[in-house]
């Protein structure tokens, strides 16, 4: 049984209000996406600005409304929920933030902030546990427990990421959504911040859905990964499948953007024109084609469906050839 | 835009007391409040108290000087400077409670509901209030004539008509609360804390209560410091016409009224007209000086270049 299913899930924001609150567009944020999180295992998610992921990951926690679809959660279809059933619900699933300032109240001083969990669900019976606990959750994310009533400015923004991160743990979740929580943060502070996730993934046997878009980093900590273009999964596989054979020319646009630290590399790049449509009147038939350095006439009129290309490897491209070579990595059958 | 924190209201306030006009404008509305109140115990006149000394220049037995009817005019500021502070102050805590529910619901709500209600202010903001004020004061009085005719006791018809001037006032201020209000409550509910607060379970109150309300609170304390003079110079200008408090009564307003209807060619009673006024003159410059320190010292803005 997997800890979370997601079925067709999609996600429509109105757009162009009329003047009487007539909506005369939809922006289709998140379109009929399907996603499947196991057990204390990390899921990536990758993509540019603006393709919805996001977005995915808070209708997941139904921080925002999906408009169609179901999300399994261990038997149970939460898009079902709603009061009392969804507030006791959302204690098994959080959310990290990639802003480390907005994300903690500026009013709120950081034992509050991390015991905020600990009083809506009445979790502690008294102060003394309650405070117990909140030191405990500091201790575990690598604070110092003494500055619980400091206020989040007087913190790094590495800390500040630290604490969002003990305030998710309060609640002991199964699954927590990173939603790119460490692009706000200096390189060096990143790889510490990845690392205390590893870190409590292995003691706490916590999922993730790692939302970024840099490959490198989700490869490295990604069990699967999964690729988004305009609000749509265009390419699934595991971290390193993917990562060394995309199939798809948008995943082999954006593997070969990454940069490497070699002046001899001889790699070959593709560079891609133009901009992100407009998810609002998306391209008809594939929506990469405007952009794709090899589209066919068929791409322009209809839409390729993701589908299973070897095992455990999906994509969506008419260009997939039977041999699962693709015109930008005829290769790919050497595996 | 960023929202102050708590070590910032610290800043805050060394910004506050670096600002000289408003600091000795604040010691200046302090002391005038003490005086007001206190003030009558030490001195030995009553303001309402009628003496054979008509229009009496000032001189040491009377300060301020006396007017028609031989009353004290020190008194008689100080009370009417009470009247006045009092009607500002609550008519400023009015606006607050309308303006602040208001704009929250409207804010945090958002969607149709926030459009309907946000459009009702801005009609209501395109009335004259001054005349919306006038006509509900003197309806009000009328009512509270008729009642009186049917045997209600002169001490209750004043207080009935105290409590419409404070509710009228109230009521036409509140607008520019109410679109401050939402407008912070908007952005602050998109913010990822409260997003954050949302994930962990909490309800609505919850969030209104430990993070919505909190990071409203420097706003709507600075705009509360600037409605509290435009309500005293509204109720001033309608005591002037007739229409606030009533005599034998007194605030600063009336109390100008009065020196203003003794203006004739043959005598000015200079000392009617120029104390009251200038008290007025001077709470009025001193209340908005404070307002506009507090607002300097707690602006969002201000806040980020000290980071």
């Amino acid at each position: 049984m997997s800890l979370l299913e997601v079925r067709q899930l999609s996600v429509r924001f109105p757009v162009r209000r009329g003047l009487f609150g007539g909506v005369r567009a939809w922006l289709r944020a998140v379109d009929r996406v399907d996603l499947e999180i196991q057990t204390g295992e990390t899921v990536g998610l990758v993509g540019e600005s603006g393709c919805g992921k996001s977005t995915l990951g808070r209708a997941i926690l139904r921080l925002i409304e999906p408009a169609d679809g179901q999300i399994i959660w261990k038997d149970t279809d939460i898009t079902t929920l709603s009061g009392r059933e969804l507030r006791q619900w959302r204690r098994q699933a959080q959310i990290i933030f990639q802003d480390p300032i907005n994300s903690l109240d500026p009013r709120q001083t950081v034992g509050d902030a991390i015991g905020e969990a600990l009083d809506v669900h009445k979790l502690a019976p008294n102060r003394r546990e309650r405070q117990d606990r909140i030191a405990a959750l500091m201790e575990s994310v690598g604070l110092d427990p003494s500055r619980a009533s400091d206020y989040p400015h007087e913190f790094s923004g590495g800390q500040r990421q630290r604490i969002g991160i003990a305030r998710a743990l309060a609640v002991q979740p199964d699954l927590i959504v990173c939603d790119e929580p460490v692009s706000a943060l200096d390189v060096s502070i990143q790889a510490q911040i990845v690392n205390l996730l590893l870190d409590l993934q292995r003691t706490r046997g916590i999922a993730y859905l790692f939302i970024a878009h840099d490959l490198a980093l989700v490869e490295h900590i990604s069990r699967r990964v999964l690729v988004m273009y305009l609000g749509r999964v265009v390419e699934s596989a595991d971290a390193t499948e993917l990562l060394h054979h995309p199939l798809h020319p948008y995943t082999q646009a954006l593997i070969s953007a990454v940069p490497v630290l070699d002046p001899d590399s001889r790699r070959k790049r593709i560079i891609l024109g133009g901009e992100v449509p407009s998810p609002i009147n998306p391209p008809p038939g594939c929506a990469f084609h405007p952009r794709c350095p090899w589209a066919e006439p068929k791409c322009k009129s209809i839409a390729p469906a993701l589908r299973e290309v070897k095992q455990g490897h999906k994509a969506a491209c008419h260009l997939i050839t039977a041999d699962n070579s693709t015109p930008g990595n005829p290769t790919a059958t050497n595996t | 835009m960023r929202v102050f924190s708590l070590g910032s209201e610290k800043r805050a306030w060394d910004r506050f007391r670096a600002n000289r006009a408003a600091v000795v404008s604040a010691w200046f509305v302090v002391l005038l409040a003490l005086l007001t109140f206190f003030g009558p115990f030490a001195w030995p006149y009553e303001p309402n108290a009628i003496s054979d000394l008509q229009f009496a220049a000032p001189s040491l037995s009377h300060w301020l000087g006396t007017d028609v009817h031989g009353r004290d005019m020190l008194a008689r500021v100080l009370y009417g400077t009470r009247i006045s502070l009092t009607v500002g102050a609550v008519g400023a805590g009015v606006s607050l409670v309308i303006g602040a529910l208001w704009g929250a619901v409207a804010g945090y709500v958002g969607g149709r509901t926030d459009g309907i209600m946000m459009r009702i202010v801005d009609i209501l903001y395109s009335l004259p209030s001054i005349i919306f004020v006038i006509v509900l004061i003197t309806a009000l009085n009328g009512l509270v004539e008729r009642w009186q005719a049917m045997g209600l006791s002169a001490e209750s018809a004043k207080t009935i008509q105290l409590i419409g001037l404070f509710g009228g006032l109230g009521l036409v201020s509140w607008l520019t609360m109410a679109r401050i209000v939402r407008g912070q409550v908007l952005s602050l509910r998109n913010q990822p804390f409260v997003e954050a607060s949302r994930a962990l379970g909490a309800g609505h109150l919850h969030i209104l209560r430990r993070h919505i309300l909190p990071n409203v609170a420097g706003v709507v304390i600075v705009y509360l410091a600037l409605t509290v003079p435009a309500v005293v110079l509204y109720e001033s200008f309608l005591s002037y016409l007739g229409l606030g408090i009533q005599p034998p009564q007194a605030s600063l307003g009336s109390l100008i009224a009065e020196g203003a209807s003794q203006i004739n060619p043959i005598r000015t009673y200079w000392w009617l007209i120029v104390f009251p006024a200038c008290t007025l003159a001077g709470t009025l410059l001193a209340l908005n000086f404070v307002g506009d320190g507090l607002r300097d010292a707690l602006s969002p803005r201000s806040g980020q270049n000290k980071g």
